[in-house]
């Protein structure tokens, strides 16, 4: 099998992205979409946690990267048959 | 505002889209590492245990869990407990402690191929058709829930939501085959944490925190009983309308371990870990999230109650099941409304991605390659898994339409998996820990057992047998179906012959293949926190103890 990719870069990527966007829409909240929320900013809180845990899935990976697979020599690419 | 629709912009559909793209894209990347049927169908049996642990519990968030557990937290307050600590993680740790040395060791692709080495061929084909047709089922039920949702809440018309769902999970599975379902599992895990934790937040803030939320319950009709979940049972006369007894036995024992150690669809993950310890801690980890997942489901259904003016109408916009819609229409801001959205379509493409790959393996495995081609070569297999996706999707389509008939959908479900899970789980269990037990008797335990259940089912339908409820029906119907297979275990093994030991090694308990012994099972891991029997011990205690303060 080849490498399959390490699924912590996909959450790590996908949640770095949703954290920027949503922090961006809590910093800038308008005071009726505060209220909607209970007087809770929580796009700020939500975003910057979504970040956190992004920066935190690729900090992991970075720590900890997939062991080196020593398997058959990796000659063929992957054949198209669907 | 009027009716369910929520206020969504573009940001919010930015967010469905980047989502969309990246699963995608993890079908594009993970198709690059598929070379054999073997890395399509299980990973190439590689995956770390936090994945497969994580894609375990996922495979069973979908979209109708979620809501389901929502509206039943609304309408019968805590008791909906039971389904996750009494209902769930026992059966977890068990399948993980006692049923995976039997299920990973003998080295099977599948649940069907198990019952075919344990038992004959015919008890193999009847469970790989049933489990084949019951998957298809459920995936068209997904699709069609999610379109109902989309309508709702964003105004698709059903046809679009159907085609755009199947299409993103046709295309996923295609391409990458079980290990891009599973990424996609993990990465839809924490989507739709990320979109269920704010209405909790927020929920909570709103009637005052815990003890507010408490407070307005009582004065609910449901009143004090929503609160508790034991304290009532010592008869029916409680918001679930069921005694201890049901609740343990019913719920707890044949229910639930019918559903989590003999549904491939949850199994497939775990057979997919890198090694036996792996593929033992896989249900193990994923009882950990399930102990708490309450706080997300039951939670939001109880501030439904008490927040939502008029929840619980028989039809329309204020019943049960749209607790979760209606929170998010009147709580959250464009932006997390954007990930909540998009955490509820990730919960359907999760739970329908789990019915399709759990049904092109089965599919391809243990019909086609069974009983239609034999011998050819691993590609000739890898291709049929593929066409079996887009088959099974197609066909997924259809049943879309026809769940389109049913109005209630979760008793579908339930009656669904009352009939095949329990006389299963039965069947297994003898079978695993009796090995003198004959391959016919595995044949006519699982179809007698399955006939006891349906004609309970069909008789209560018709009205020949009456049940206060349709979960008092789904107990009786998994308890007979039970009891039903075991007897019929015992008594056809007395009057048919066993099979000779050498080929049961591995797969029945006491005789010493090179898994299945008592040292495998309570064996530790080197170090202790990959221990399956300590980790699991951890989860059931931990179970227990959470009960304490909603006694």
């Amino acid at each position: 099998m080849n490498r399959l990719f390490d699924v912590r870069a996909v959450i790590g990527g996908i949640f770095v992205v949703y954290g920027v966007i949503v922090t961006a829409l809590g910093i800038f909240d308008s005071p009726a979409e505060i209220e909607k929320a209970q007087g809770v900013r929580i796009n700020l809180w939500m975003g910057l946690a979504m970040l956190a845990l992004g920066l935190l899935m690729l900090l992991w990976l970075r720590l900890n990267p997939p062991p080196p697979v020593a398997e058959e020599p990796a000659g063929e690419s992957s054949d198209r048959d669907s | 505002m009027s009716g369910l629709r929520l206020d969504v912009d573009f940001v919010d559909y930015l967010i469905l889209a980047i989502y969309f793209i990246t699963v995608l894209g993890v079908g594009f990347a993970a198709r690059r590492a598929i070379r054999s049927s073997s890395d399509f169908f299980l990973s190439g049996r590689s995956m770390p245990a936090w994945v497969t642990g994580l894609a375990f519990v996922s495979a069973n968030l979908g979209a109708l869990e979620i809501i389901g557990m929502a509206a039943n937290g609304a309408q019968y307050g805590l008791m909906t407990l039971h389904y996750y600590w009494v209902g769930a993680v026992p059966a977890m740790v068990f399948l993980g402690i006692v049923m995976m040395p039997f299920y990973y060791g003998s080295k099977v692709h599948s649940v069907p191929e198990f019952l075919r080495r344990r038992f004959n061929r015919p008890t193999h084909l009847f469970n790989a058709l049933s489990f084949a047709v019951a998957q298809v089922l459920i995936a068209g039920v997904n699709l069609y829930a999610l379109a109902l949702i989309l309508q709702a809440l964003l105004g698709w018309p059903l046809w679009l939501s159907i085609v755009i769902g199947a299409a993103i999970v046709l295309s996923y599975i295609t391409l990458g085959g079980l290990s891009s379902a599973i990424y996609n599992e993990v990465l839809q895990f924490f989507v739709i944490l990320a979109g269920l934790i704010p209405i909790t937040v927020i929920g909570l803030v709103k009637v005052g925190g815990w003890n507010g939320l408490v407070e307005k319950v009582r004065d609910t009709q449901l009143g004090d009983a929503a609160l508790h979940t034991f304290s009532n049972t010592a008869t029916s006369d409680n918001p679930l309308g069921a005694n201890w007894i049901g609740i343990i036995f019913g719920l707890g024992f044949v229910l639930s371990f019918g559903y989590w150690t003999t549904n491939f669809a949850e199994v497939q993950r775990a057979l997919s870990a890198k090694d036996m310890s792996a593929a033992r801690r896989t249900p193990i980890i994923g009882a950990f999230p399930k102990l708490l997942i309450p706080v997300v489901t039951v939670i939001p259904g109880l501030i439904a109650l008490v927040t939502v003016q008029g929840l619980g109408a028989e039809e329309g916009d204020l019943t049960y099941n749209n607790a979760i819609p209606l929170l998010m229409r009147d709580l959250l801001p464009n932006g997390v409304l954007g990930v909540a959205v998009t955490g509820l379509v990730a919960s359907f493409m999760a739970g329908m991605a789990a019915n399709v790959s759990g049904f092109n393996t089965v599919f391809t495995y243990d019909i086609w390659q069974q009983y239609i081609r034999k011998d050819r070569d691993d590609k000739h297999y890898l291709k049929v898994g593929r066409i079996a996706t887009i088959v099974g999707v197609v066909i997924g389509i259809g049943t879309a339409f026809i769940a389109a008939g049913f109005d209630n959908i979760m008793n579908y479900i339930q009656a669904l998996f009352s009939l095949f899970n329990a006389p299963l789980f039965a069947t297994f269990i003898v079978g695993m820990f009796w090995k003198r037990m004959t391959p016919w008797a595995g044949f006519y335990s699982l179809v007698l057992g399955f006939l006891a259940s349906l004609t309970l089912y069909l008789g209560y339908l018709g009205d020949v047998f009456a049940f206060n409820s349709d979960l008092e029906e789904s107990f009786w119907g998994a308890g007979t179906a039970f009891v039903t297979a075991v007897v019929v275990a015992v008594v056809v093994t007395l009057f048919t012959r066993s099979k000779p030991e050498d080929e049961l090694r591995g797969l029945v308990y006491g005789l010493a293949g090179p898994s299945t012994g008592v040292d495998v099972i309570v064996s530790a891991d080197k170090v202790w926190w990959r221990n399956p029997v300590l980790l699991g011990a951890i989860a059931v205690v931990l179970a227990v103890l959470l009960y304490i303060p909603f006694w």
